[in-house]
């Protein structure tokens, strides 16, 4: 992609009447800026590094057990994705709200999701988040202010719309962030989500996560902009472009964009380029022809953890034993939520038409 | 209040009865608000959020872009997160342009989420013809709504049961659709003053008979006992039913009822095919076989589109007189 020039923040102010209607938008987003690795302290650094780690881990390990039949319907793996999920919520606490996409380990990891009630949920077993009820595509936590994976495309902005006005009419200064794809970003929903949180100014983040591709259609067949971006200033919010595959660009860009929702200024349209390694569904996936191998290892080669680790030791932050001491304790941590979740019990049958309602008791 | 308030009932109209219990839900309700297309400034198409506005302030009072699905995804994440929304959607036909976010979202979350998430969410909505509106504004659906799992749905005939099912709708922590009806708005009776509930999923009898139970939904319960005064002259003395509720229905109320009467005819707006009078039949010879002396009946609309000019409406819309036909057809009257 050809590298665009800086471009200030662009509100809209009035619609550029004089200018007559071109073939091709012009793309107007600000680039974020590459930031020195520096800064927050070492130790968001490290948590920013365990989190990643914990995301990939969980879901190179839950791939494989769906792939074995261990795991019942489908997954969509994170892999590949991990700097987006640690960047933006290194800056969010229990109270801030999410809402998450079918792809929704990773937000839930890095939201402080653990390990056994994630894994037992995938498992479909009582001891879920959801009870067995939601499973992977709707695993969710309210008290670590997660209001769910979606199994709908573009099902998730309106509800974070709804939270983040939630937000401002209790007078908090609580953020609500609505993750979503390139795929999802050509549905009407966001569109009017985008449109209302904007009219608002509600505390929002609209956070796109442009990994190539709408399921099994590349970006360049789904829409005819390359930035998802570019669609802000017709909201009348600020679009920002940053890298995806670099946690310190994703970390500073979400910063500023939550630190705008939480002054009350109102939402931000975040887009964030990365890449998906896996298959839409899977790891091996269906063996559809829509994308090269060649492809792929491009994109494998800015591996988002590869090559943070490599500046946190360069830096000194890190040691490559000390890396590797948390890859064995995250591993660990797996196993054993692993063995948890097999070894829990299925929800029962008679408790099925369980909170299909609230009930009140007498 | 003076004295003379105080002897003569008080008559409103269905359209502020609507307005009072939106009303006394927002003054009991620190949580609550009510957002919609044109309630604040406007105070709505039909007029039941005028003053709403002026009372409670723009913070509760809330005009939204014409964006349905954002205007229920306000809905549903703000109830999920503490608040207490009363959504306004202006016609019932516009449930299409949201039906993700009612039928996926709103409806399904707490089931998913495994009992973790409360969705304390209010719905109003305008339906039925009978106002010269055409195909896309005149629309009963109540049946799409109450074929999905985790959605209550209420459809108050008369003033007081609108106020009053408002209020309880709103007391209610689940998502609750309260189906109003604009060719009701007009009607008049005896409104309370102050909060007063009608209880979600129970039916009611209106008028006790012996031969025929009619159960009514929505305003054909005024044709079903317009058609009762009709019946009694060819000797049929008929008990007619408000059922009040559609999700959950009160089949109880009804059966009790046939277990006497041992016939029944279902009434409803919606067109019939696939209408909840399908549902009624299949429990009433699920639970009242023995009892029954007749096969049970149904009047609904025709299966088309509801049409704009006025006689093809009025022929459309089941009455009196269509009810009336068809006890005559199946009874051999």
């Amino acid at each position: 992609m050809a590298k665009k020039p800086n471009v200030k923040k662009k509100v809209a102010k009035k619609p550029a009447t004089k200018k007559k209607a071109v073939k091709v938008a012009k793309s107007t987003p600000r680039r974020a800026p590459k930031k020195a690795i520096k800064g927050p302290g070492d130790k968001v650094l490290l948590e920013l590094h365990l989190k990643m780690v914990r995301i990939r881990r969980f879901e190179e390990t839950a791939g494989r057990l769906m792939e074995d039949g261990k795991i019942p319907g489908a997954l969509h793996l994170y892999v590949g994705q991990e700097a987006i999920a640690a960047g933006v919520m290194q800056h969010l606490s229990n109270e801030d709200w999410i809402t998450s996409t079918h792809r929704g380990h990773g937000h839930l990891v890095a939201k402080g999701g653990e390990f056994k009630p994630m894994y037992a949920e995938l498992f479909g077993r009582s001891t879920g988040y959801c009870g067995g009820k939601g499973g992977s595509m709707h695993i969710s936590n309210m008290k670590l202010g997660m209001l769910g994976a979606n199994g709908i495309v573009g099902g998730g902005p309106p509800i974070a719309m709804g939270a983040a006005f939630s937000n401002k009419f209790k007078k908090n200064k609580n953020v609500s962030i609505a993750f979503f794809g390139d795929g999802a970003s050509n549905e009407g929903s966001i569109h009017e989500a985008a449109n209302m949180a904007a009219l608002y100014k509600l505390p929002c983040v609209f956070l796109c996560e442009n990994n190539g591709y709408g399921e099994y259609t590349r970006q360049s067949k789904h829409q005819a902009i390359v930035d998802v971006a570019d669609r802000a200033s017709g909201y009348g919010m600020p679009g920002v472009v940053c890298d995806g595959m670099d946690v310190m660009a994703v970390y500073e860009a979400a910063g500023e964009a939550i630190d705008r929702a939480r002054a009350g200024d109102g939402p931000t349209l975040l887009e964030c380029k990365t890449y998906r390694y896996y298959d839409h569904v899977g790891i091996r996936g269906m063996g559809l022809n829509y994308r090269t191998d060649e492809e792929v290892a491009e994109w494998r080669k800015k591996d988002p953890i590869e090559s943070f680790e490599k500046r946190l030791v360069q830096l000194g932050v890190m040691t490559q034993k000390k890396i590797d001491n948390v890859y064995a304790s995250v591993d660990k941590q797996v196993e054993e939520a692993v063995e948890f979740a097999n070894d829990s019990p299925y929800p029962n049958v008679e408790d099925l038409l369980d909170n299909v309602y609230c009930v009140k008791e007498a | 209040m003076s004295e003379a308030i105080k002897q003569e009932p008080r008559i409103l109209p269905y359209v502020l009865a609507i307005n009072e219990g939106i009303a006394e839900v927002l003054r009991e309700q620190e949580m609550a608000f009510l957002a919609g297309e044109d309630v604040a400034e406007a105070g709505g198409v039909y007029g039941y959020c005028g003053g709403l506005l002026a009372e409670f302030g723009e913070d509760r009072v809330i005009d939204t872009p014409i964006s349905e699905k954002g205007i229920m995804g306000l809905g549903v994440g703000a109830s999920a997160t503490g608040c207490r929304p009363i959504i306004d959607l202006m016609f019932m036909d516009f449930v299409g342009e949201c039906m993700d976010e009612v039928a996926n979202q709103m409806a399904k979350m707490r089931f998913m989420f495994g009992g973790g998430a409360t969705l304390p969410v209010t719905v109003l909505t305008m339906g039925g013809a009978g106002g010269n509106l055409a195909a896309q504004h005149s629309q009963s659906l109540e049946a799409w709504l109450a074929h999905l799992p985790g959605l209550k749905v209420v459809m108050p005939s008369d003033a007081y049961d609108a106020k009053g099912m408002i209020i309880a709708a709103c007391r209610d922590d689940n998502p609750v659709f309260v189906v109003l009806n604009k060719a009701s708005l007009a009607l008049s009776m005896e409104v309370p003053e102050g909060a007063y509930e009608v209880p979600i999923g129970k039916a009611i009898v209106r008028r006790e008979g012996t031969d025929l139970t009619i159960v009514g939904i929505g305003r054909m319960v005024h044709e079903a006992m317009a058609a009762a005064e009709q019946l009694k002259e060819l000797g049929l003395d008929v008990e007619v039913i408000d059922a009040r509720t559609v999700q959950p229905f009160d089949t109880e109320t009804v059966i009790n009822s046939i277990k006497k009467t041992h016939r029944a005819l279902i009434v409803h707006e919606a067109v019939k095919f696939c209408g909840i009078g399908g549902e009624i039949v299949a429990q009433i010879q699920e639970f009242a076989f023995d009892y029954l002396d007749a096969p049970v009946m149904r009047v609904g609309a025709p299966f088309s589109p509801v049409p704009f000019s006025p006689p093809l409406e009025k022929a459309y819309i089941p009455s009196a007189d269509s009810i009336v036909a068809q006890v005559k057809q199946t009874l051999e009257l």
